[in-house]
């Protein structure tokens, strides 16, 4: 398709030229200057640089998961327990922290240490149960992830009997939850540094190039000599890893551990990766869109609170988008078919 | 609707339709076109259909005949010409209309669904009813005389997913039947039969005929055509080509029909080198048992062919030697090691490369792009692959080596390969083969649904391979590839060998004799 903006007649209606951007791109530009344009024209603060700031800064827990969902989603599947991961992640890391918190107060570094790996250890588990179930067993994602959702937020319910864990120690809020560095809050840097980690894997290593290819046709990746479950197993342990990571940092910005933060995050990570161009049906999606959509997200969810809507339609209006986005990726999936001939 | 009542109606129309000599023809196409966006798939075509003969339907894959089919059966109009149904111009708008003209089609896509039963699959959209309410009990028992009229020893009550794949043919045929029935297009229906299941619908044939029904067969098998067939009409690119008597056809007459070519220019001359032992089988028994005691060899530099009907058990060898079909009993050795039971990635590793007929199932990745696809069984090679990172400027220099090599059109390695013509997606798919150092190739029926010119590259690559010393392992169901391709031919029958014949032994009356059940004189 590179060639057909070069050859062909000079002079292209307006209408072409969108639909040649709409192939191209996707729907995801077209609602981020909606978005940008409509929120800027509700409220004088939303393009200032503080609050395009603090949009990136709310937005990269989602970008996190999202990009942990898309590695689920590349193989055609996808990850339903990304919410309890993040709910049991933030239980056990905030538990280990403040019980060695506890025992030796003037050790905070190794009590941060440990909640963190305590933390990281127990959302990666969830994971590893989804990979052994989804790739050895062959139980379809949607069960495995959806069972294991339950089963993460009764841990975490049982673990806190549904109160939140206080007092682990204030440096971990302040280094990874509130902490800048050059003006930029920490929590950007870890996630440039994860998006970074993900592009790499993703293009320039095996494992990437077999996650794409078992999304697109697990029989002739068999058939390539891929170790088909090994790599689906892996994709959903890393999508697990992500996950965690981004439990971690949500639960220094929160300063507790709760069993009911990401409740709404399979819906939204879900609709991130839609946005941003990732095929449900598997093989298709780059990092770099699934990062867009879910600053996307954020951006309309932070001017819809500039611009006082109610929080209880915000979260009709999330729906609405995935839908406009799935509607809008059909399309394109027809536009595609007829342009072609 | 009065589908109940339609099997009555059928026997009145029997006599009034077959004996008829200067009535008009059952259907007659007249210079018909259908035009897709950017193809033309058929073009000014004329056909006709007598009642109580067979007309069939030949041509290589893209030829048209699907296409025909489907304006017949209404599921397509035509973009040009006319249909006369009975002498009478028709406008047939859905598949519906065709029903109610007394026309039904078996397409190899079943249009049956498998959760429900027999008979409710039988009168699906036509389902008879008593005050609103389903007539369940009418329609069973015209379902059991359906099945009974047709000598078809299925359980109307029993569910098509239980049922075996000829099994579900039956159902669809019935489906047929069900209505007043005038033109019934058959579409490769032997395909997935066997012998027995086969011989049954022939003689299901012979007695449509007798009630004037007039049948648009489709086939490739040459031996049916002789078998069941009157008439024969050549379609090729769109066009029509000749329709003659059956008895003035022959195998090199309709190829040369068919391609427009003569069989000398298809298949290349190979020159056999035969040397090494590449791949011994020994007593292999798959665990499904679509294979039993098979023992086959092949040498390095030559081809050898693997011959038999659908069903035969003849992919099932080669897969199993692959690693993707489980093994009951038996040895595999390959480059003198024991790889039985071995998987794919390790034969890969060994040398051992299997090309697997279905390229949209099992062959490529459609979504992603040739280059990626090219390379997806050898990214493991130190020349594609550091220890931990991908060499991109490596694999896209090799991609278009091996794509102007294989003449990609057009020339574009990242261009994802469910755009590109089937005959190109072919081509990736042999690329796949040429992405590593390989001592042994099976090819399992390389050449379907491509057009002649790519057909001639692919026996060309395939000959360049095995003079270059490899050993190939050739499975095909098309006769002509096994006879003129191959040094060395084994054929196999309901998942048995059969018999092993050499060269001058390999010809056409000789393997189809073990196509079949050894015919009483």
């Amino acid at each position: 398709m590179a060639e057909a903006g070069s050859d062909g007649r000079r002079s292209r209606s307006t209408r072409e030229w969108m639909q040649y951007a709409f192939v191209r791109l996707g729907v995801l530009p077209f609602l981020l200057l909606i978005a940008v344009a409509i929120f800027a024209l509700l409220s004088e603060n939303y393009l200032t640089w503080r609050n395009l700031v603090g949009v990136a800064r709310q937005s990269t827990y989602l970008t996190m998961v999202a990009m942990g969902q898309m590695l689920a989603l590349l193989t055609g599947g996808f990850d339903l327990s990304v919410g309890t991961m993040l709910a049991v992640t933030s239980v056990v890391g905030a538990l280990a922290m403040t019980s060695v918190a506890a025992a030796a107060p003037d050790a905070v570094a190794l009590a941060i240490g440990a909640g963190i790996l305590a933390g990281f250890g127990a959302g990666l588990s969830i994971g590893i149960a989804n990979g052994i179930g989804v790739a050895v067993f062959g139980v379809s994602p949607f069960m495995m992830t959806l069972g294991m959702a339950s089963v993460g937020f009764g841990i975490a319910l049982y673990l806190t009997g549904g109160v939140p864990v206080y007092g682990m120690p204030a440096e971990f809020g302040e280094t990874f939850g509130f902490g800048s560095w050059f003006a930029i809050p920490v929590p950007i840097y870890v996630t440039i540094a994860l998006m970074a980690i993900l592009y790499v894997l993703l293009n320039w290593t095996r494992t990437g190039r077999y996650l794409y290819a078992i999304g697109g046709n697990i029989k002739a990746s068999a058939l390539s000599g891929i170790n088909t479950r090994f790599n689906l197993f892996m994709a959903y342990v890393l999508c697990a890893a992500l996950t965690a990571i981004a439990g971690i940092m949500l639960t220094a910005r929160l300063e507790t551990g709760e069993a009911n933060i990401g409740a709404s995050m399979p819906l939204e990570s879900i609709a991130a990766c839609v946005i941003g161009g990732v095929s449900l049906r598997g093989g298709t999606g780059r990092v770099g869109n699934v990062v867009l959509g879910a600053i996307f997200i954020g951006l309309v969810q932070n001017g819809m609170n500039l611009a006082r809507i109610e929080s209880y339609l915000q979260i009709v209006v999330i729906g609405v988008l995935l839908i406009v986005a799935v509607v809008a990726d059909q399309l394109r999936q027809r536009l595609i078919a007829t342009l072609r001939d | 609707m009065g589908s109940v009542t339609g099997a009555d109606r059928n026997k009145g129309g029997a006599g009034s339709g077959g004996g008829a000599e200067g009535a008009p023809p059952l259907l007659r196409l007249e210079g018909v076109s259908k035009h897709f966006p950017g193809v033309v798939a058929l073009d000014k075509v004329d056909f006709d259909l007598k009642a109580g003969e067979v007309h069939v339907l030949f041509g290589e894959n893209g030829a048209g005949k699907s296409t025909l089919i489907s304006l017949v059966a209404g599921a397509h109009r035509p973009s040009a010409g006319t249909i006369h149904v009975r002498g009478r111009p028709a406008q047939i708008g859905s598949v519906h209309e065709a029903r109610a003209l007394g026309i039904s089609a078996v397409f190899q896509e079943f249009s049956l669904v498998p959760q429900l039963t027999v008979e409710q699959n039988l009168f699906l959209g036509a389902e008879a009813l008593s005050g609103g309410f389903l007539a369940k009990r009418r329609m069973h028992e015209s379902a059991v005389e359906i099945l009974n009229r047709l000598g078809f020893p299925l359980d109307p009550e029993r569910r098509v997913t239980y049922l075996s794949r000829a099994q579900q043919q039956m159902v669809e045929i019935a489906k047929a039947f069900r209505s007043d029935l005038s033109v019934l297009i058959l579409d490769e229906p032997t395909a997935s039969l066997t012998e027995r299941e086969t011989e049954r619908l022939f003689a299901l044939i012979v007695q449509a005929k007798r009630q004037g029904v007039g049948i648009i067969y489709i086939t490739h098998r040459i031996n049916e055509i002789k078998r069941i067939g009157d008439r024969i009409t050549v379609l090729r690119d769109g066009r029509f080509v000749a329709t003659l008597e059956v008895a003035q056809a022959n195998e090199t007459r309709l190829v040369e029909l068919m391609t427009g070519r003569v069989i000398t220019q298809i298949f290349p001359k190979v020159d056999y080198r035969p040397g090494a032992v590449a791949l011994e089988v020994k007593d292999l028994t798959t665990a499904s048992r679509t294979v039993r005691s098979v023992s086959i060899a092949v040498r390095a530099g030559e081809i050898v062919g693997l011959a038999g009907l659908v069903g035969s058990g003849k992919s099932e060898v080669a897969r199993a030697c692959f690693g993707i079909e489980r093994i009951a009993a038996g040895r595999i050795t390959f480059d003198g090691r024991d790889v039985t039971g071995k998987s794919p990635g390790q034969l890969l590793e060994r040398g051992f490369f299997y090309v697997p007929p279905d390229r949209r199932e099992e062959g490529l990745v459609m979504m992603r792009g040739a280059r990626e696809n090219m390379f997806l069984a050898a990214l493991g090679q130190p020349a594609l692959s550091g220890p931990l990172f991908l060499k991109r400027a490596g694999e896209r220099a090799r991609a278009l080596e091996l794509a102007k090599q294989l003449n990609l059109q057009p020339l574009n390695v990242e261009r994802s390969v469910d755009h590109f013509s089937g005959g190109n997606q072919q081509k990736v798919l042999l690329a796949k083969a040429l992405s590593r150092e390989v001592k042994m190739f099976v090819f399992d029926e390389p050449t379907v649904g491509v057009d002649v010119g790519t057909r001639v590259a692919i026996y060309e690559f395939i000959r360049d391979l095995c003079q270059a010393g490899a050993a190939i392992l050739l499975i095909s169901s098309d006769l002509p590839e096994i006879l003129h391709l191959t040094n060395r031919a084994y054929i196999m029958y309901r998942g048995e060998l059969r018999a092993e014949l050499a060269g001058a032994e390999i010809t056409e009356d000789r393997v189809l004799s073990h196509f079949f059940e050894r015919e009483a004189a």
